[in-house]
């Protein structure tokens, strides 16, 4: 029997493979400061990835993503042990389940309002948590507080990754996002996703159906919230530190940015949206102090001419391109995709 | 806590609540209009707060200087809904929130450029500079009372011109139902410029009049931002009144929290917005009012 795996299946698997390679290139390109960089990258991703289950594929645009992630990395800085490696499996799972059950008591509340409302309630939630961390002896208050000593990942008493390494601390990340992908790819191609699809394009008449379309929702916000603790698990591991900044608004505003940047609706969006976010910050903050400035710029140029963002862009450069080698055709080129009411 | 104590913190939380609800209305009257959550608009608050802080030095008189910052916020809130927005209403709610978050970037780096980073104090216009004695050795500054008036008289302005002209007209039906304003012959273009540029003044006049009690700052517009969603989402999004009522409330919590309870005062705002969403999903008002 061969079971049929979809092209998509593939390009994810050959994007991941070639990216496992970046640590064992030779020198300026397989640096450590590419390592990192690239994990940062892949941190952003898992983020965006997890922003995206809300935004593209329930309908449902939050603003305040950053909460969970924020959470995620305080549950690691606080559980971690202060002279010894901690058990990474632990940790992980400790700070996922933390930010998903923070997720579900938030989603809760939220599930309530739609559209606008929202927002700015998921906005309003969130910086109830940073405050609770700004203003509280908790986790160190503004000053925030550190992981001294990276986990260790270890099975049968043989340790498998030295997170000190940073090709071993990339590799973890990779591995990370592409369980991340894998699982939302099942998720969309489950009932779950289905129904999550649906309610985006029409809530009304998913209920009608007799859809539990409030207990969907709050699955999706679960889901979300915990993809996105395993970005703020790898985020307190990475630096080490973690402060109440981590858990602002900027931070959702942020990922919100790269899914939008990425394109809505698209996994590979999300990634590419992250991808570009963390490579132009770094390369504006390289050109000036005042790197903010032309990250606002690109922003309203990119929200100007990308309507759909970069896979958007890129379908759209695709359309043409087929249209050019057939020109018959012309009448029937793809339009980017259909925008998310 | 005795009398004048309390008397005090009432005021204060009035004043607060004033200030408050005079960024909200902005806010609220842009969404109401024109459907755009304007993350923006703290950064118009720290805008003006800017303006009061340059224009009362160059001017050298604070009253000129507010009459001369309105002026100019007007001006600019126009131009930018033409620049910024005005290509946008075909799209999805996302790609304005998107912009308005570029512009959060754009205004902040110009404001470190052109003023920098330190944090600024705007000195007590002379003829506002006393206090008032209220008993038991205390006094309240008559500053505070002078902002408050000012609040209260933009709060009866836009009651009396929402309510009864033909412009407030307009813009309740436009909050309504947009296509029939619209195809009704009403320059829709116009009037969501019109209602941009007034959102604009009424969060630059906040900022300036706020600017001598509170220091002027780099961060300060990110945090009047989220106390105002609050306001707005508590009164009802679109919704002026609601935005009166709602900011009072916080006005009093937040700053009894801080009296009272000092740990939980930055909390004690978004509980109240939990508690009053759990009981009324859609805030206080209803769209409109």
């Amino acid at each position: 029997m061969h079971k049929h795996i979809p092209t998509a299946a593939w390009a994810w698997l050959a994007a991941f493979v070639l990216l496992a390679l970046l640590p064992v290139l030779p020198e300026p390109v397989g640096s450590a400061f590419h390592q990192e960089l690239g994990a940062k990258v892949l941190i952003m991703a898992i983020f965006a990835l997890s922003l995206q289950l809300l935004v593209g594929y329930t309908g449902l645009v939050s603003l305040g993503h950053a909460a969970f992630f924020g959470f995620a990395a305080y549950t690691v800085a606080l559980l971690a042990p202060q002279s010894e490696a901690g058990n990474g499996w632990w940790l992980l799972a400790a700070s996922v389940g933390a930010a998903a059950l923070l997720a579900f008591v938030i989603g809760l509340l939220v599930m309530r309002t739609r559209g606008i409302y929202f927002i700015m309630v998921t906005l309003a939630f969130a910086q109830m948590v940073y405050f609770v961390f700004h203003d509280t002896d908790l986790g160190g208050g503004s000053d925030g507080t550190y992981v001294y000593i990276k986990p260790e990942f270890t099975l049968f008493g043989h340790r498998l990754l030295d997170l000190e390494q940073s090709a071993h601390f990339y590799w973890l990340a990779l591995l990370l996002t592409a369980a991340t992908v894998g699982l939302l790819a099942l998720v969309l191609r489950a009932r779950l996703g289905h129904a999550l699809v649906g309610i985006r394009h029409n809530e009304q008449r998913m209920r009608a159906a007799g859809c539990n379309t409030t207990a969907y929702k709050l699955a999706s916000f679960t889901l979300a919230g915990g993809l996105s603790g395993v970005a703020g698990f790898l985020f307190a591991v990475q630096h080490g530190y973690v402060n109440p900044e981590i858990l602002a608004w900027h931070q959702s505003g942020n990922a919100l940015l790269m899914v939008i940047l990425g394109g809505i609706g698209s996994l590979p969006g999300a990634v590419l949206g992250a991808f570009s976010f963390v490579l132009l910050a770094e390369w504006f903050q390289g050109m000036t102090k005042h790197w903010q400035l032309l990250m606002g710029g690109f922003i309203i140029i990119a929200v100007a001419v990308l309507p759909q963002g970069i896979a958007g862009g890129f379908v759209w450069l695709r359309g043409r391109w087929q249209a050019r080698r057939r020109p018959t055709l012309a009448a029937v080129v793809p339009t980017p995709q259909e925008s998310t009411p | 806590m005795d009398l004048t104590t309390f008397l005090i913190q009432c005021l204060n939380s009035v004043q607060y609540g004033l200030l408050l609800f005079l960024v909200a209305s902005g806010l609220t009257l842009i969404f109401g209009i024109m459907g755009v959550i304007n993350l923006a608009h703290g950064s118009f608050y720290m805008i003006g707060a800017y303006m009061a802080f340059t224009l009362s030095s160059l001017v050298g008189n604070f009253a000129l200087a507010l009459l001369l910052g309105i002026v100019l916020a007007v001006v600019l809130g126009y131009l930018l809904e033409w620049c910024f927005f005005s290509f946008l209403y075909e799209r999805e709610h996302l790609s304005q929130v998107l912009m308005t978050y570029g512009l959060i970037l754009v205004f902040e780096e110009l404001r470190s450029i052109l003023v920098g980073d330190d944090v600024h104090g705007v000195a007590v216009p002379a003829w506002l500079g006393g206090s008032i004695a209220i008993g038991n050795g205390m006094a309240y500054p008559v500053y505070r009372l002078f902002m408050s008036g000012v609040c209260l008289a933009v709060a009866a302005g836009m009651y009396a011109v929402i309510r009864h002209t033909r412009l407030g007209m307009v813009v309740r039906a436009g909050s309504t139902n947009r296509e029939m304003v619209q195809s009704l012959g009403i320059d829709i273009a116009l009037l969501y410029r019109v209602v941009f540029a007034a959102g604009m003044a009424l969060a630059v006049l906040a900022g300036m009049i706020a600017a001598p009690v509170a220091s002027v700052y780099p961060g300060m517009g990110g945090s009047v931002l989220i106390v105002c969603f609050v306001v707005v989402v508590i009164g009802g999004i679109g919704s002026v009144k609601g935005a009166l009522v709602a900011a009072l409330l916080i006005g009093f919590v937040d700053t009894f929290g801080k009296v009272l309870w000092q740990q939980a005062a930055g909390v004690l705002v978004y509980v109240l917005m939990a508690a009053i969403l759990l009981w009324k999903p859609q805030g206080l008002f209803r769209q409109g009012t």
